[in-house]
């Protein structure tokens, strides 16, 4: 018999109900949210009924932030407070920016931090902080839709981004107030909602190219399992480079020299963006550019953008050829972003695979869609789903050694989430400290690769030089990002790891950008603190449940009992104010249940394999 | 009963934790299935409304799912794992003594990528030279499979000395794919 459930007043979470779960499409020019409802997936519009968010954000000198389409309108009046294309400063160094930005767009300031921040008429920002603005929008936008709060979302970035682009990313949701379950890869994604939509086996090429970025993932679907089986691409290379290779064809045409002012700039750019938007459907574009008239044809375009699809093809091959897989093997390529408007794009590339590439599918928004329906699995809305993504490591992680050396710990391409531990010995008696550098990247040499951070190894126990071993495991999770452990073998010493990222924010940066974005900071953040830590602690008890249901018979009589004394103060805890003490009941519950879950997990894998014993082959 | 459980998944060695036989000439897409089975129950996607605790664990399990798939997947990994369950320690300092005949296709091979930069069409070059990486590695691996198919009464020297042989045919290739990388980067 069903019990009747009652909900207290102010709750959101209640078992029964579907929880409102979105997927945002963080993209370098426009951004998207979809969500599953009643079995239809559909990106969701503003009160103008528009879908695409345009990534732009404007700061006034009152303080106020406009984000989108309002905001577009000032990047050729005020552009250096009018911040475009924000995704290709995540995760990136000043001297990064500047090696890839000449002249460079926005007043950029080196601070102490690691993470270069925009000078704006309303203060200075960083990417983060822009992405934030970008995704609170989103996330108002959904919130107003669905008529509730988001119990979580899932965030696309693209396959190549390397850690520190990924960890910016998933700083940005949290400071936008997003429950972040998972950063997905954006050809992953792509491939989900066009999968799903032709339901049918095999392998599958999803080539995309935004506004910012390039991917291309070559992934074999299996009864709803989307398994990557290799991905490769450049994460500073999409459609603006059309536009700049154009506006430098313009400027040249007018014999205008490099050194313009921004204005000016930002009046070609935009006039290259209009040419090579004609120029899809027509074959001469003209271009009005300080009261003069050029004619574009759509076989000049093609000149000016052939060594730019030249270089997408490369990474084609590469990522064939680390999944291993023929080119005939390959059932379908998927085109994604809106770069593959360009009729020139999906000739080279039809070309290259040997077959008309699918273009059937909105390229716009196809990512967020399938980041949607991963969100609607995730959040737990379709418990019986087969739909399984298994991703991949894009680029290869490193150890700094001797000589400037990089020693491959994780490759490319290796499934994750994915763990690798590596053995250290100390080369001096009494030493009590060592310093781990890991980088990203291909590259042999430790300049060329993508420095992620220098980990300090601290309280290792004085030991004769070379008898000490240390552990330390690398971890990277499903979201891609790495985290790194250490521990004393001989001793059995867990080292006090400090982490000093190289790029990203430390968690103290984080807290203070969350506080300075409120007004009453700290009444804000008390609240903030405990509504997260009741939301925290009624999913926990209530996957407890579910588990105690199903699987209540692998404890004993003792064992059930600690295990519903620590649930039953929790769920005491949780209706009272202090955050503190939930957090710590959260803890004793997981400490006591440790037993249980490792049985479950066990019991689980067993169950998989169940009727696949080892005797059937031989018979 | 299902206390003495235990860590189960984490005391089998890959073969076992896939149900399958310990036999070089895997049964590939039983291998596959099993990998799909296996990720679908331990995969942290399962648990992403789940207790701390549990997350951590399903990441734990499925890295080595991956893990062990990975070894099993790749004829050489497999092939260096069989040996080790078979008791063979791998040196990769060690110089064995190696076949004239296999150093002489090396050296020709060595000298063909050091000049694919300075050919007019470097690109198809070493396609040719990744081509024949490919063919000598197939014919390695066909003796390897000889030998352990039936790994209890293998020949571990004659095996050892097709993995060595086998690793300078991987150095070579991590070679090629270098200078393609500097070949896509000069683009």
């Amino acid at each position: 018999m069903a019990l009747i459930q009652i909900s207290e007043p102010g709750q959101s979470t209640k078992p029964h109900e579907r929880k409102l779960a979105v997927g945002i499409d963080l993209g370098t020019t426009n951004s998207l949210v979809a969500t599953v409802r009643s079995g239809q997936t559909t990106t969701l519009a503003n009160e103008n009924g528009e879908h695409l968010l345009p990534s732009v954000v404007y700061y006034a000198k009152d303080k106020t932030r406009l984000v989108g389409s309002e905001a577009k309108q000032y990047k050729i009046t005020d552009p250096l407070n009018t911040i475009s294309s924000v995704k290709r400063y995540m995760g990136r160094s000043l001297e990064d920016i500047k090696a890839k930005e000449s002249p460079l767009h926005y007043d950029f300031i080196q601070t102490n931090s690691t993470v270069p921040r925009i000078k704006t008429q309303a203060g200075e920002v960083s990417a983060i902080e822009v992405s934030a603005e970008i995704l609170s929008v989103l996330k108002k936008r959904a919130e107003l839709s669905l008529g509730d709060e988001l119990s979580g979302v899932v965030i696309t970035v693209p396959a190549y981004f390397d850690d520190a682009q990924r960890q910016a990313t998933k700083d940005a949701g949290r400071l936008a107030g997003l429950n972040v379950l998972r950063l997905i890869n954006e050809p992953t994604a792509a491939a989900v909602a066009y999968g799903l939509d032709k339901a049918s086996d095999g392998v599958i090429a999803v080539y995309d190219l935004g506004g910012g970025t390039f991917d291309i993932s070559i992934l074999r679907v299996t009864q709803g399992v989307f398994e990557v089986l290799a991905t490769a691409g450049d994460s500073a290379l999409g459609g603006d480079d059309f536009d700049y290779v154009i506006a430098s064809w313009i400027q040249q045409q007018l014999e205008l020299g490099d050194d313009i002012d921004k204005s000016l700039r930002n009046q070609i750019i935009h006039a290259a963006c209009q040419a090579k938007q004609t120029l899809t459907t027509e074959r001469l574009a003209s271009i009005n550019i300080a009261s003069t008239t050029l004619e574009l044809s759509r076989e000049q375009l093609n000149n000016l953008i052939d060594p730019l699809i030249k270089k997408t093809l490369m990474p084609c091959r590469r990522a064939l050829r680390d999944a291993q897989v023929e080119l005939e093997e390959i059932k379908a390529v998927v085109m994604v972003g809106g770069s593959t408007r360009i009729l020139r794009v999906r000739d080279k590339v039809g070309e290259y695979f040997d077959q008309p590439p699918m273009v059937d599918i909105n390229p716009d928004t196809v990512v967020a869609i399938g980041a949607a329906i991963q969100a609607d699995v995730l959040v737990g809305n379709k418990a019986d789903s087969d739909l399984l993504l298994l991703d991949v490591v894009p680029l290869s992680l490193g150890l700094e050694t001797m000589g400037n050396l990089v020693e491959k710990i994780i490759p490319r391409n290796t499934t994750i989430p994915a763990t690798r531990a590596q053995d250290f010995t100390t080369y001096k008696d009494g030493q009590t400290a060592m310093s781990i550098h890991v980088v990203q990247g291909e590259r042999e040499l430790v300049p060329d690769c993508r420095s992620l951070g220098r980990f300090s190894l601290k309280g290792i126990p004085p030991l004769v030089a070379g008898s000490a071993r240390i552990r330390v495991t690398f971890e990277v999770d499903a979201d891609g990002l790495l985290h790194v452990s250490a521990r004393e073998e001989t001793t059995g010493i867990e080292s006090g790891i400090e982490v000093k990222p190289s790029y990203g924010l430390t968690d103290s940066e984080i807290e203070k950008m969350l506080l300075d974005s409120m007004e009453h900071a700290d009444e804000d953040i008390a609240a903030r603190m405990l509504h997260e830590q009741q939301v925290e602690a009624d999913r926990v008890l209530e996957a407890l449940a579910a588990a105690l249901d199903d699987d209540g018979d692998m404890l004993s009589a003792e064992e059930r009992q600690s295990i519903d004394e620590a649930a039953g103060n929790l769920a005491k805890l949780k209706t009272g104010n202090d955050d503190r003490a939930i957090k710590q009941a959260m803890q004793a519950l997981d400490r006591v249940a440790e037993v249980f879950v490792s049985r479950r997990m066990d019991s689980n894998i067993r169950k998989a394999m169940a009727g696949h014993n080892v005797d059937e082959f031989n018979a | 009963m299902t206390s003495l459980a235990g860590n189960a998944a984490l005391t089998q060695n890959h073969f076992e934790l896939f149900s399958l036989p310990v036999f070089f000439d895997v049964d590939l897409h039983q291998l596959s299935a099993n990998f799909r089975a296996l990720q679908q129950s331990v995969h942290p996607d399962r648990f992403a409304n789940a207790s701390a605790q549990e997350k951590r664990l399903s990441v734990q399990r499925a890295a080595q799912i991956n893990e062990a798939h990975q070894v099993l997947k790749s004829p050489q990994r497999r092939a260096r794992y069989i040996l080790e369950l078979q008791g063979v320690v791998f040196d990769d300092q060690s110089n064995p003594v190696m076949d004239p005949m296999f150093l002489m296709q090396q050296m020709e091979l060595r000298e063909a990528l050091a000049d694919v930069k300075s050919k007019s069409d470097p690109e198809s070059e070493l396609d040719k030279i990744l081509v024949s990486l490919k063919i000598a590695k197939k014919d390695i691996l066909d003796k390897l499979a000889e030998q352990l198919n039936t790994p209890a009464t293998a020949d571990l020297d004659k095996a050892s000395q097709l993995m060595h042989e086998l690793q300078f045919l991987d150095k070579l290739q991590s070679e090629s794919e270098i200078i393609e990388e500097e070949l896509m980067d000069s683009l």
